[in-house]
């Protein structure tokens, strides 16, 4: 491979630029969605490449670019303990209800 | 696609085993695949299957790579600023779908870098198709029709492939590769319809391209010895041969109605199969091919490298000017 980049770097080195998630806004009133990653040696650098890379076709009109060191994940070992309780409390929904026949608008 | 599960040169034969796998939790990983789930990067898979999904995955990123060689070669002999620009986008399409697939294939704990000296240093493998030559315009439309629509074949089935880094990466892919393959028709198409000698090099490029676009699919199913494992961990979802098939089946009508003749005397229509029987395929060819054999072979890695290392300098230069600023911004 090519040779390390200069020796007083202190930070991201040629061979392992950080990476980054991308987030697109399709449009104004919807959500910043996650549609990928780039690796970038800084935050300006994430924004052109996630801009090359992920909306070449009038995708989004904003961009979130977000280390992806920052990113905090469940463990899918606690699937259950986290999800699962959710499923025994069905009067959470609107379909629990027994409303009498006739009445209308609720 | 282009993933036709080449082997590299260290790999056995065989599939890889799952023998020392836990039994119970390997047990719930194949009922999850077999009721269609997918499998994220921090769920539990045996490493059989992280093995096989980084090998493809990887080989499909250095395709796409290595795929904007033998067509860039052509930008700048472009006809008109119409098929310089189409042609343009196109390969920077190629680029961006190599990029999705390494994301993907970094998510099961293979850097970059780690794959991209795999593939500078020829460990690595990436589709056959790209280590023939371009010789005249008439072969980017071949390869936009002929390629491009092979790798659609094979990447349709693969947006449900059970990982689902690599799904969503050839969802995005899938959509962006329908221009690639019409813009290669529609050169074959205004050639077809040309002069003598325009149709002349349409009918060449075809003859040329045909045959190394069904090898595209890879081996042949009893010859293909991770077929089955892939198939059952929905890796693959259909064979190297029923996909063959499928493209023969949708692109035969496609020369004939542009007056273009597909290049195997043994074409014919099965009407009992309602499929198209065709010849056989010389896999010689295609083995001296995927050992890189020919001056090629030789030429893309030399290409690959040198955009590497003459990018150098680009990438220390973004590096040293991210540490300085982030040391200004520490002190301020
Ligand atoms: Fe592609
Ligand atoms: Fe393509």
């Amino acid at each position: 491979m090519s040779k390390a980049s200069s020796s007083e770097a202190v930070g991201p080195t040629n061979s392992s630029w950080p990476l980054w998630e991308v987030f697109v806004r399709a449009k104004n009133g919807l959500a910043h969605k996650h549609v990928g990653s780039v690796h970038a040696a800084d935050e300006r650098m994430a924004i052109e490449a996630a801009r090359d890379v992920y909306t070449r076709r009038m995708e989004g009109v904003s961009l979130w670019v977000v280390p992806s060191s920052a990113i905090v994940a469940s463990d899918p070992k606690e699937t259950t303990e986290l999800f699962e309780p959710a499923a025994d409390k069905v009067y959470r929904h609107p379909t629990f209800y027994t409303i009498p026949e006739g009445v209308k608008n609720i | 696609m282009y993933t036709t599960e080449l082997k590299d040169k260290n790999q056995k034969s065989a599939a890889l085993s799952v023998a020392d796998e836990d039994p119970e939790k390997l047990a719930a990983f194949e009922a999850r695949v077999a009721a269609d789930d997918f499998i994220e990067p921090k769920d539990w898979m045996p490493e059989a299957y992280r093995k096989t999904l980084i090998r493809q995955i990887s080989q499909h990123a250095h395709s796409e790579i290595v795929g904007m060689l033998p067509e860039g070669n052509w930008i700048t002999r472009a006809p008109n600023l119409r098929r310089k620009a189409i042609l343009l986008a196109k390969v920077q399409d190629e680029g961006g779908h190599g990029l999705y697939l390494y994301a993907a294939a970094e998510t099961l704990g293979i850097s970059r870098e780690e794959m991209i000296e795999a593939l500078h240093s020829g460990r690595a493998k990436y589709s056959t198709i790209f280590n023939y030559p371009t010789l005249t315009w008439a072969d980017i439309g071949a390869i936009g029709w002929l390629v491009d629509g092979a790798a659609i074949m094979n990447q349709v089935p693969l947006q449900r492939t059970s990982y689902g880094p690599y799904a969503r990466a050839m969802v995005r892919i899938c959509k962006e590769e329908s221009f690639h393959q019409r813009q290669g028709y529609e050169i074959m198409c205004v050639l077809a319809a040309g002069t003598p000698e325009q149709k002349r090099m349409a009918q060449d490029a075809l003859n040329r391209w045909w045959w190394p676009s069904l090898m595209m699919f890879g081996p042949p199913d009893d010859k293909s010895p991770n077929t089955a494992q892939s198939v059952r961990w929905r890796i693959k979802r259909e064979t190297n041969d029923e996909l063959r098939q499928k493209f023969v089946d949708v692109t035969v009508p496609q020369a004939e109605a542009i007056g273009l003749r597909v290049p195997d005397p043994a074409l014919k229509w099965d009407e009992a199969r309602g499929a198209y029987d065709f010849g056989d395929i010389n896999w010689e060819e295609f083995y001296a091919v995927v050992r890189g054999e020919g001056a090629t072979a030789k030429e893309r890695i030399q290409a690959r490298t040198s955009a590497w290392e003459d990018g150098a300098w680009v990438r220390e230069a973004a590096a040293t000017h991210a540490s300085k600023r982030a040391m200004r911004l520490a002190a301020e």
